[in-house]
């Protein structure tokens, strides 16, 4: 019985962290940002379905979509507000400008996240679930919006590869990853193919945020937590690693589950973060790093 | 590690001390009539809770000012923004003093943001009140050293009242009306609520539920599966609250997995009129105490205080806007009755205070009392009420005198014995 309840209930958080965690390693993989402004596109996202449900009473199909497309427009405008800027500056030494983009997508996170403070104030806020009631699986009361949240992370992340691996943009975005200067070479527009990405990561940040928001909800304090929570699964992964990623999100899902469950509540995030700090001492690259 | 500078708090003390007595000359002049009454009002301006505070302040004071403000003098509220932050706090506690010379600070409903505070009412000899925080080491710390601490005044009731409170109606409610014999307590882990589950441990078994378990997790949980999923498994009737830093998350996730068993006790973010919108309706049949309501006439002051407040700011008071809105009221009074501003004096005349506010008759216990400075709990004082979340409103259940409805719960709340 309990058995079945971890094993419910670990996979759904999994698969949203799995979610999360795609886009952010995607991004880093292909153009070298850590986009620490992560979990405050997240929250944006959440916040926006929230508001077109409650506040402009759309229904909750329409509240959902608005949110991921603010998290599309947030994203974009990350990208060209704060990111092409500092990475085309000629002032800034090319070594530093890493640091610089780690930087200025921190600021910009924080702005986002005291912008929602400041209207939507600092209570949690929970979206609307799509599909509502219970079923019992295995003698366990498990939400439908559960079953739900998981199916969906799971579709979304099977189109992404499909994409990656199918499509021509795809192919270009990982020919991008593997060796930016070759993909110049061929004739494609480096810039183009970062859009695309962003776009993308803006799309399933969003739709991670709204699942998060109907799944456990989300509050401007959940920021920086999320924005952890995903440079953790991606650090232990192996940075820019998409499949190392997905195998992390599991990991800590389940290990956090378990620890919720047999240990405390209150000790749920420590054992995932003791392994991360195992994993930097035996294999800093990480579980499927390349570098 | 050698020390090559000094501390920060070396350098700062003589400063500060420095400024302290220039305030003091400052202010000891003799005030002129038009002198106004500065009240420093330094609050959470992004919580929900914390953003009625400064707002019922003001309203407070234009309401005293429009009828000719306190002997001629005029009320001045000057409000200060502390993010939820101690450290932030104790800057604005500072620059109000220090800078702004107010005369009192009206601050904070987090527990642990007034207790960083209260060392600096003593040592900045400045009257400061609290809306809204309950931890009861607010006024012990006043009885332990009363000429140290007597700045201090706690201006809502202690986590030990608040959970006499919940015990008294759920004895009523629950144990009477529904017979219902177990509970198991989960709150938060925070200041206030350490004494209010001692108060819950003392006081659920006497009015006859047994206390079954007691779960505390972190104030920044957000997955309360395994916490519903322990508590179903001691299958008992009720689960008493002390929730406040949290509650639209776990009472979503009750509603979404449908825990079968009724919520009864402290849910401050239910206290809101924004919780309803807040949770999309999950929380209806949540039952938690407070100290007034949007419709509940507890003193006849209550409900024009509410409408005039829902007219000029679109929505319904905080619990805490309630107290600060009163507090504002019974400075003035004091102010009056002390016929000056000086601290000392204006802590001796709070002392005596007896004012009918928004939420009941106010008045401090004593010097000899366990939680001095705090307001009066009981039958015809302050006595809290029971309220109901039914049809996405807030509807008063306990006491009788002002219950307008009956206990209503969700369809996949069992109310029996088990």
């Amino acid at each position: 019985m309990l058995a079945f309840q971890i094993l419910i209930d670990g996979f759904a958080i999994s698969a949203l962290y799995a979610l999360g965690a795609t886009g952010f390693t995607l991004i880093f993989g292909v153009s070298g940002v850590l986009n620490l402004s992560h979990g405050a596109i997240m929250v944006l996202a959440a916040v926006a379905a929230w508001a077109a449900a409650s506040v402009l009473h759309m229904d909750t199909y329409s509240g959902a979509l608005v949110g991921v497309a603010v998290a599309l427009v947030a994203a974009l405008v990350t990208y060209y507000v704060v990111v092409q800027p500092l990475q085309k500056s000629t002032r800034i030494p090319n070594e530093e400008k890493e640091i610089f983009v780690l930087t200025g997508t921190l600021l910009w996170g924080i702005m986002i996240q005291e912008l929602i403070a400041y209207f939507f104030t600092n209570n949690a806020k929970t979206v609307l679930p799509i599909v509502e009631g219970v079923i019992d699986i295995f003698g366990v009361r498990t939400p439908k919006n559960e079953i739900f949240t998981a199916a969906v992370c799971c579709l979304v992340i099977g189109l992404l590869w499909l994409l990656v691996n199918r499509t021509r943009t795809g192919k270009a975005v990982l020919a991008a990853s593997m060796n930016p200067r070759g993909v110049t070479l061929l004739g494609l527009e480096l810039t183009n193919i970062y859009i695309v990405v962003w776009a993308i990561y803006g799309i399933l940040a969003g739709i991670a945020g709204v699942l998060l928001g109907m799944f456990l909800g989300v509050s401007s304090y959940s920021v920086g937590p999320l924005t952890a929570s995903a440079f953790s699964i991606v650090v232990l992964g192996g940075l820019g690693s998409v499949s190392g990623s997905l195998i992390a999100a599991f990991v800590v899902g389940y290990l956090e589950t378990l620890t919720a469950y047999l240990v405390s509540p209150a000790y749920r995030t420590i054992p995932a973060l003791l392994l991360l700090v195992i994993v930097m001492y035996v294999r800093p690259q990480g579980l499927l790093g390349r570098r | 590690m050698k020390r090559t500078s000094k501390s920060p708090v070396f350098w700062s003390l003589p400063t500060l001390l420095g400024a302290t007595a220039l305030g003091l000359l400052a202010t000891s002049g003799h005030a002129l009539a038009a002198d106004p009454i500065k009240i420093g009002v330094i609050a959470e301006a992004q919580a929900i809770a914390g953003a009625s505070i400064p707002q019922a302040a003001q309203m407070a004071a234009d309401e005293i000012n429009a009828k000719g403000g306190v002997d001629g003098r005029k009320i001045e509220i000057i409000t200060y923004d502390n993010h939820s932050s101690s450290a932030d706090s104790v800057r604005a506690f500072q620059r109000a003093v220090n800078e702004d010379k107010v005369n009192i600070v009206i601050s904070s409903y987090i527990s642990e943001v007034v207790l960083a505070l209260e060392p600096w009412a003593s040592r900045l000899k400045t009257p400061f009140i609290t809306p809204g925080a309950a931890s009861n080491e607010i006024s012990k710390s006043v009885h332990n050293d009363y000429e140290k601490n007597k700045y201090t005044f706690h201006g809502y009731l202690t986590s030990a009242a608040l959970a006499l409170s919940v015990c008294d109606a759920a004895k009523e409610l629950l144990v009477e009306q529904k017979h219902m014999k177990t509970a198991v307590i989960m709150s938060e882990d925070a200041a206030w609520t350490t004494p209010l589950d001692i108060g819950y441990e003392e006081c659920l078994p006497k009015i006859g539920l047994k206390v079954l378990d007691h779960i505390r997790f972190s104030p920044d949980t957000t997955d309360f599966t395994p916490i519903f999923n322990k508590i179903e498994g001691a299958k008992p009737d009720v689960i008493i609250t002390g929730i406040s830093h949290v509650g639209v998350q776990p009472t979503v996730q009750w509603k979404n997995q449908q825990v079968p068993i009724p919520m009864l006790g402290i849910s401050s973010q239910a206290t809101n009129s924004t919780f309803g919108a807040d949770t999309n309706g999950a929380a209806e049949g949540v039952l938690y105490q407070g100290v007034s309501g949007p419709d509940v006439p507890v003193t006849p002051k209550s409900l024009p205080f509410t409408q005039g407040f829902k007219a000029k700011f679109g929505n319904f008071p905080s619990y805490a806007g309630y107290t600060s809105y009163d507090e504002v009221y019974y400075i003035a009074d004091a102010v009056k009755r002390a016929g000056s501003t000086d601290a000392d004096k204006l802590v001796a005349a709070l002392e005596n205070t007896d004012w009918e506010g928004t939420i009941g008759r106010i008045q401090f216990y004593g010097k000899e009392d366990q939680f001095t400075h705090s307001i009066k709990y009981g039958k015809g004082l302050i006595t809290g009420l029971m309220l109901q979340w039914q049809d996405g409103k807030q509807v008063a259940v306990w006491p009788k005198e002002v219950a307008k409805g009956q206990l209503k719960f969700p369809s996949f709340i069992k109310v029996t014995s088990n």
